[in-house]
């Protein structure tokens, strides 16, 4: 690439030739500031907020969006400049309801930082804010258009990453606004509420049902045993929303916290994870061995699900049957647990903790409840956890970390490894491999299916069989291997998908910001979770052997049946 | 007056191709397309100095030479027809009085720029052109003139009608191109340019309809003698679409280096009733209001430039002395809040904090601190805006700001001099 000279406040920087004016300010630690620019998205330059003057020109050019050119001199700090951007501002903060106090993201705000890094004052520009109703119909997504500033992220992540294309700009001028077909509720259009687009937002206009409050007040309730589940991408996560570097692992802090505060038991989503592997490959196998539908789809994630219900009823025959790990979890405390323990199944609580607001509404959907009880009473996201946090005032930081309780607490790798994308592939095999061949695996490090990359394939000779599968994240990857297996071109056996852009752990209900950069840096500490566990592969379990061997007797059998799997809606006419 | 580009224009029937023949018409095509290269026919246009007639004036054989050097499977042309701008009704003229020629012109720009598909994107509220052109490129495609080994040659040119909603941005090149392909009128950020990533991606030359009317002309006479009339730095001719208080109201052809004082006095015979000019508004909406003292300015771009005044597409509108500014400038920003895409910051939000403030001077609530948000709010938009439209917007403000301050000052100051504005608020007890 060929390179060019420009100056950037008097200082020259070489460059390569297709770099912006921002790439190249930043060469020289001017950080322009940008509010629609998202470093995973296409360039929107509709802020206008990072404006600089360039010599020989009477407009700004946006630098987020103007490539350089040579000899191009660069202003980024002049009084104009300046000036021009707090009015930018201004008119952005004269239409947004600036009530940050109470706001989702005060403090983890992009408009709110801006606006102290640009030193604004008072603004007397008239306000004209629209203080529309705010959108609570669905238990896991909530928008206010009132804190919109109409960046079009959110857009993008729905549209153009999930394919979904629930939410769109409707009207246009001042009364542009980012909102469902025919300003509808979400509830009532075909959003997987994946929360791709409360990750990107840069404001609180779009953040996830709060359910905090419901969870303290089971806390409170002495008659109720309350019992706690995390899932494997929040111990990854939940570190940043208190300042530590992404990738830090704060399992025994999250162990010692939920302890504290009250949970009877605290157990591990990991457990049933391993316990989805069990039933699952041997499902896949039944498929294989009896002519079943093939390729076979993995159903651990909701997101997933119900894009799969509402775009491609016609395939929900090549979904597993099982449920998620959460789903199967909260199952097995109202009976298994709960005849061990002596407890009424009545009396218990079940509190997820999860990196997704999809699961949410998974566990409030009407066939995930056995023997009457719903499986999973109330689901809070990392964010959630970390308020909680917050609001407990424990210094987590300070905390000492705890293991699990029993027998739930008890996990593999394998389990593990169902955070990030490819990793309930990967431990399905290391467990298939060696329920049908008899032989220990060897290498059980499937490296060609991880990582973020939105295609992954891989074929694992299992005996006398060849396993051919597919890994893909994010559901307009997911669309292209659907079109596939509609052709009849998907030679497959078992597709994992997993709905949000590097699986679990760039759940929509992870902490912001959660860029790719940030995602490869939890991928890898759910990788060291791995590594460092004493056993990585699901059949070695004990606890999930006790349990067979107690309650459930066998894969697939009548028990697992009844409490493990589940079926399916054709949505498409919601 | 002159008649060149109009020439035939209600002289023949629109839709005969035998009458357009029989008048000269595909002589230069058919020159074109069998005794010159493309490249000779961009250096043509090149030569002959024409500038686009849409408002932007950009040199027209430079757009195409930067269309034809790109290479890519598939290129574009693009009559814009979005004819939008108030005021602007001069395209109407050609698109309804000689289609075929602005099919011609496609065509050599085709021919010239390597492209084989074509649209004409014409405004929706122009029925009765949208029906013409569709008639027009059937009775073509039938004669030969569209399609395959187009007169027998080894090339190749189709023209899909298309029609605009409605939304004035979609005169603006990029917003026009995201309609063509489906989307919500919007603008796009440039660069890219159009000609190196347009339509679909590909490489795509926007012109306006007057520009491309011009083309089988100049093919016709040659550089030399287009260039003949007009000016050294605006040679032809120009469509001047005339409203307003004057007597005689229409499109007019001019000869560029007319000074705008003989087109009001002469040419469209003074103000009606014998009132007095305030002020002309040249461009349409988003141009600029000039008072009585600049009308013996000249229609040149290069004189045009030197007091940062835009030509635009060629709309003169006449405002006698009954109107006040303010009044003016309101109806002027209420039109800008209505068509402003919402894309951007500066021109979503700028538009109606202008307006509120014009409001309230206008309602005698005003203070000097409405007359700085107004130019504080005008100048960002006009210097942050993302496309042409929101750039454009606040030029009626900014220009009667400079020549009209007193009459802005005046309403301050609780007084409305031409008895427009009731001036109810505190404002008055000033006056």
């Amino acid at each position: 690439m060929d390179k060019i000279i420009v100056t950037v406040d008097g200082q020259k920087v070489s460059v390569e030739s297709n770099t912006t004016i921002l790439e190249a300010a930043r060469k020289t630690n001017v950080n322009i500031p940008t509010l629609c620019y998202h470093p995973d998205q296409n360039i929107k330059g509709s802020c206008r907020i990072c404006i600089v003057e360039v010599e020989g020109q009477n407009s700004f050019s946006a630098a987020c969006c103007t490539p350089i050119r040579e000899g191009m001199k660069i202003k980024t700090n002049t009084m104009k400049v300046r000036e021009a951007r707090k009015m930018i501002m201004k008119l952005i903060l004269a239409n947004h309801n600036s009530e940050c106090i109470s706001c989702k993201r005060n403090g983890n705000c992009e408009l709110q930082t801006l606006c102290e890094e640009l030193n604004i004052e008072e603004n007397d520009l008239d306000k004209f804010t629209n203080l529309l109703p705010i959108d609570q119909s669905n238990p896991s997504i909530v928008r206010d258009q009132s804190k919109c500033i109409k960046c079009g992220r959110c857009i993008e992540a729905c549209d153009e990453i999930q394919g979904v294309g629930a939410i769109y700009t409707v009207n246009r001028g001042h009364e542009m606004r980012i909102a469902p077909a025919y300003e509808k509720n979400l509830c009532d259009v075909q959003c997987v509420y994946c929360g791709q687009c409360i990750n990107v937002c840069p404001v609180g206009a779009i953040y996830e049902k709060d359910n905090i409050e419901e969870v303290w007040r089971a806390l409170e309730d002495s008659n109720k045993h309350v019992v706690v589940q995390i899932a494997p991408a929040v111990r990854v996560a939940l570190g940043e929303a208190f300042g530590m570097k992404p990738g830090s692992i704060v399992t025994g802090k999250i162990v010692s916290f939920l302890r504290k505060i009250g949970f009877d038991s605290v157990f591990d989503t990991n457990f049933t994870a391993d316990l989805t592997i069990i039933e699952e490959g041997n499902e896949l196998l039944h498929r294989i061995q009896n002519n079943g539908k093939l390729p076979m789809l993995t159903s651990c994630s909701p997101g997933w699900i119900r894009y799969i219900e509402f775009f491609y009823p016609e395939l929900l025959g090549h979904l597993s049957t099982c449920k998620s790990p959460q789903q199967m979890f909260g199952a097995l405390i109202k009976s298994y647990h709960a005849q061990k323990t002596d407890i009424n199944p009545s009396d218990i609580i079940v509190v997820s903790i999860m990196p997704c607001t999809a699961k949410k509404t998974e566990a409030k959907r009407e066939e995930m409840q056995d023997n009457g009880y719903q499986d999973v009473d109330i689901v809070i996201t990392t964010r959630e956890l970390a308020k909680m946090i917050k609001e407990s005032r424990i210094r987590i930081e300070e905390l000492d970390e705890e293991g699990f309780d029993d027998p739930f607490g008890i996990s593999t790798g394998a389990g593990a490894v169902f955070g990030a994308t490819g990793g309930v592939m990967e431990a399905a095999l290391r467990t298939v491999y060696e329920v049908v061949t008899g032989n220990e695996l060897e290498k059980i490090d499937f490296e060609n299916l991880r990582g973020i990359s939105g295609f992954k394939e891989a074929n694992v000779p299992v005996g006398e069989l060849n396993i051919n599968v597919a890994v893909t994240n994010g559901l307009k990857n997911a669309k292209i291997l659907l079109d596939l297996i509609k052709e009849g071109k998907a030679d497959y056996h078992f597709i994992e998908i997993m709905c949000c852009p590097g699986g679990c752990i760039g759940g929509g209900g992870q902490p912001i910001p959660s860029t790719n950069e940030i995602k490869e840096k939890r991928i890898e500490a759910i990788y060291k979770v791995d590594l460092l566990s004493e056993l990585r592969k699901s059949h070695l379990n004990p606890v999930v052997k006790t349990l067979y061997e107690e309650f459930l007797q066998q894969p697939l059998g009548e028990k697992s049946h009844q409490l493990l799997h589940t079926h399916y809606t054709d949505r498409s006419k919601e | 007056m002159k008649s060149f580009v109009s020439k035939l224009c209600g002289k023949i029937k629109p839709l005969s191709l035998k009458e357009y023949r029989d008048n000269g018409g595909f002589s230069g095509f058919e020159k074109a397309l069998i005794h010159m290269s493309p490249e000779e026919i961009v250096s043509l246009i090149k030569d002959s100095n024409l500038k686009g007639r849409g408002g932007a004036s950009f040199p027209t054989g430079l757009k195409w030479q930067l269309v034809a050097a790109e290479i890519a499977t598939e290129k574009y042309v693009i009559c814009n027809a979005d004819e939008g701008e108030p005021g602007t009704f001069k395209d109407k003229v050609l698109l309804e009085g000689c289609p075929m020629q602005i099919i011609e012109g496609m065509l050599v720009a085709a021919y010239a720029v390597g492209a084989s598909k074509g649209y004409i994107y014409i405004r929706g509220e122009y029925p009765k052109s949208i029906d013409m052109f569709k008639k027009a490129t059937n009775i073509l495609k039938t004669e030969g003139y569209l399609g395959e080994h187009i007169l027998g040659q080894d090339f190749n040119f189709d023209i899909e009608v298309r029609s605009g909603a409605g939304a004035y941005v979609c005169g603006e090149e990029t917003a026009l191109i995201e309609s063509i392909e489906g989307n919500t009128g919007r603008a796009r950020f440039k660069p890219p340019y159009p000609p190196n990533y347009g339509l679909w991606g590909r490489p795509t030359l926007v012109n306006n309809v007057e520009t491309l009317a011009n083309i089988p002309l100049i093919l016709s006479v040659g550089a030399d003698e287009f260039k003949k009339y007009g000016t050294a730095a605006s040679s032809g001719t120009k469509l001047i679409s005339a409203s307003g208080n004057i007597v005689n109201k229409g499109v007019f052809e001019v000869e560029f280096g007319v000074s705008l004082r003989d087109i009001i006095y002469d040419i469209c015979g003074g103000i009606e009733n014998e009132n007095e000019l305030k002020f002309i508004q040249i461009g349409g909406s988003s141009g600029a209001c000039l008072p009585e003292k600049l009308l013996d300015l000249k229609l040149d771009f290069d004189e045009f430039n030197k007091h940062a005044i835009g030509l635009g597409s060629g709309a003169i509108l006449a405002v006698d002395k009954t109107c006040c500014i303010l009044d003016f400038v309101k109806m002027n920003t209420e039109f800008f809040i209505h068509e402003s895409c919402g894309k951007c910051t500066s021109c979503r939000e700028g538009n109606r904090h202008i307006l509120k403030a014009v409001e309230r001077i206008t309602n005698g609530y005003g203070t000097d601190r409405d007359i700085e948000i107004i130019k504080n709010i005008a100048k960002i938009m006009k210097e942050s805006s993302l496309c042409g439209l929101g750039q454009a917007a606040p030029t009626a403000i900014l220009t009667t700001l400079e020549y009209f301050y007193d009459e802005y000052k005046e309403h301050v100051e609780g007084y409305c001099s031409t008895g427009v504005c009731e001036l109810k608020g505190e404002a008055i007890k000033h006056g």
